[in-house]
C-alpha cells in the first residue's frame, strides 16, 4: 500500500452502481444470430470441404469452370458472408469480455471495420471468378 | 482490461507454520490465506499441522479448531454449519463450495483455503459481497403483482405451478456460483452473475408474479445477462447441485420467444 492515503474517488451506494446506467435493450439479437450463424455454417462448412476434394489437382481453368457456376459461387458467397458475420460476433464478444474503459468502443469498431473489409474481399473474389469463368466461354 | 497477473499489493508471500502437536498421528497440513487491513503487508500463506483424530470431519470443523486452539487472530465467517446460511463459502482445494459440507478426507495433499475469488478482502477469508447483494436487491427479487390477493387467503398455486420453482428456491445465496464465473470477474461491475440472474429467474417462473415483462426488460442488456458465456463453472461449483446456468439459458429463451 501507498503511504499518502488516497481518498475514496466513488461514494455513490451499491444499488445506484448496481443498477447503472439500466438495460440497453439488446443482447438477444446478438445472442441468437450467433447460434443461427453457427449452426448454418456446418452445413455449409461441410460442403465446402467436400468440393476442394473433389477439385484436389485440377487445373486453374477447372476451378474457374467450378466457380463461375451460379450455385457454386452462390453457396461460396454465403460460406464467406456468414463466416466474416460470425467471427465478427464472436471477436466482439472477446472485446467486450477483455477490453474496458476508454479503448472498448474503437476496438469495437476496428473488428466490425476488420471484418467486413475481409469479407468484402472474400465476396469481390468470388465476383471475379464468375466474370472470369463466363468471359471465357465466350 | 484482463487481469493476468494480481496487482503488486496481491502478491501472495510465505507464512508462519504452525506445526501439529506433538505425538499426532494422522497430520494434514491446512494452508490459509491470511490477509489484513491493519498492516501494510502484502497476504501470505499460513500452514496449519492438525491432527484429523482430534477435530471433526469437514473443513470447517478444521478452520474453527484452527481459530480457537491454534490461532485466534483467523478470520472467517461461519453460522449454521449445515449448509443452510451460506456464510462459510470459500474456496477449498480449487473450487468455491461451503466449508461446512466439503469433507476433509475428499482432499488429496494439503488443503488450500482462499477466500472467494477476486472480490475485495474485509480480512483473511471473508471477502466483500457488497456489489453482490446489490445487483440482487436490483432485479427486485419478491412478487410484483397488481391482482389483490384473495381476502383472508394466500394466492394459489398448481402443483404443477409451484414445480416450477424447484431448483431455485433452494439457492442459499453463497455466491459460490458467482464468484467462480470468468465473466463476473472480468465484468463484475455490469454483469449480474449467475446467482442474481437464478433469483431473477425464479421470480420470472413464479406464476403468482404479474411483472414478467418488466423483469425480462430489466434483464436485457449486453452485459446485464448476456456477459454469460456459458461456461458453467456456476452449475459445476454449486455447493446445493443446482443449475444457474439452465435458469440463465431459460431467460435467454423466453426474451427470444417474446421477440420472434
Amino acid at each position: 500500500m501507498n503511504a499518502s492515503v488516497s481518498h475514496i474517488e466513488v461514494m455513490r451506494s451499491q444499488l445506484g452502481r448496481a443498477r447503472g446506467l439500466g438495460a440497453g435493450g439488446s443482447g438477444v439479437g446478438h445472442w441468437w444470430a450467433e447460434r443461427v450463424s453457427a449452426a448454418s455454417l456446418l452445413p455449409l462448412s461441410a460442403w465446402f470441404v467436400v468440393q476442394m476434394f473433389r477439385l484436389s489437382g485440377a487445373e486453374h481453368a477447372q476451378v474457374v469452370k467450378w466457380g463461375s457456376k451460379p450455385v457454386n459461387a452462390t453457396m461460396l458467397t454465403a460460406l464467406i458472408i456468414t463466416t466474416f458475420y460470425h467471427a465478427q460476433m464472436g471477436l466482439q464478444v472477446i472485446v467486450d469480455d477483455y477490453v474496458h474503459g476508454k479503448a472498448h468502443l474503437p476496438t469495437r469498431i476496428l473488428v466490425k471495420i476488420g471484418t467486413s473489409l475481409i469479407g468484402l474481399l472474400g465476396v469481390f473474389a468470388v465476383i471475379k471468378l464468375v466474370v472470369a469463368g463466363s468471359s471465357r466461354k465466350s | 482490461m484482463v487481469e493476468f497477473r494480481l496487482p503488486r499489493n496481491s502478491v501472495i508471500g510465505k507464512g508462519k507454520t504452525y506445526p501439529a502437536p506433538a505425538g499426532a498421528k494422522n497430520v494434514k497440513t491446512f494452508k490459509v490465506y491470511r490477509w489484513s487491513p491493519d498492516d501494510d503487508k502484502n497476504p501470505v500463506v499460513d500452514s496449519y499441522e492438525l491432527d484429523l483424530d482430534t477435530i471433526g470431519p469437514m473443513v470447517l470443523d478444521a478452520i474453527i479448531h484452527i481459530k480457537n486452539d491454534v490461532d485466534p487472530t483467523l478470520t472467517f465467517r461461519r453460522s449454521c454449519r449445515e449448509g443452510i446460511c451460506g456464510s462459510c463459502a470459500m474456496n477449498i482445494d480449487g473450487e468455491n463450495t461451503l466449508a461446512c459440507l466439503k469433507p476433509i478426507k475428499d482432499i488429496k495433499g494439503d488443503v488450500r483455503i482462499y477466500p472467494l475469488p477476486h472480490m475485495p478482502i474485509v480480512k483473511d477469508l471473508v471477502s466483500n459481497l457488497d456489489g453482490a447483494y446489490a445487483q440482487l436487491r436490483s432485479v427486485e427479487p419478491w412478487m410484483k403483482s397488481d391482482s389483490a390477493p384473495p381476502p383472508d387467503a394466500e394466492r394459489r398455486q398448481s402443483i404443477e405451478e409451484r414445480a416450477k420453482l424447484d431448483g431455485m428456491w433452494e439457492c442459499i445465496l453463497c455466491f459460490c456460483c458467482t464468484t467462480s464465473c470468468p465473466s463476473y470477474w472480468w465484468n463484475g461491475d455490469r454483469y449480474l452473475g449467475p446467482a442474481v440472474l437464478l433469483a431473477a429467474y425464479r421470480w420470472i417462473a413464479d406464476s403468482r408474479d404479474e411483472h414478467t415483462g418488466d423483469r425480462l426488460d430489466a434483464l436485457e442488456d449486453t452485459f446485464k445477462l448476456y456477459a454469460c458465456r456459458t461456461i458453467m463453472n456456476c452449475t459445476q461449483t454449486c455447493p446445493k447441485g443446482l443449475n444457474p446456468a439452465k435458469a440463465i439459458g431459460r431467460i435467454k429463451e423466453l426474451q427470444l420467444e417474446r421477440k420472434v
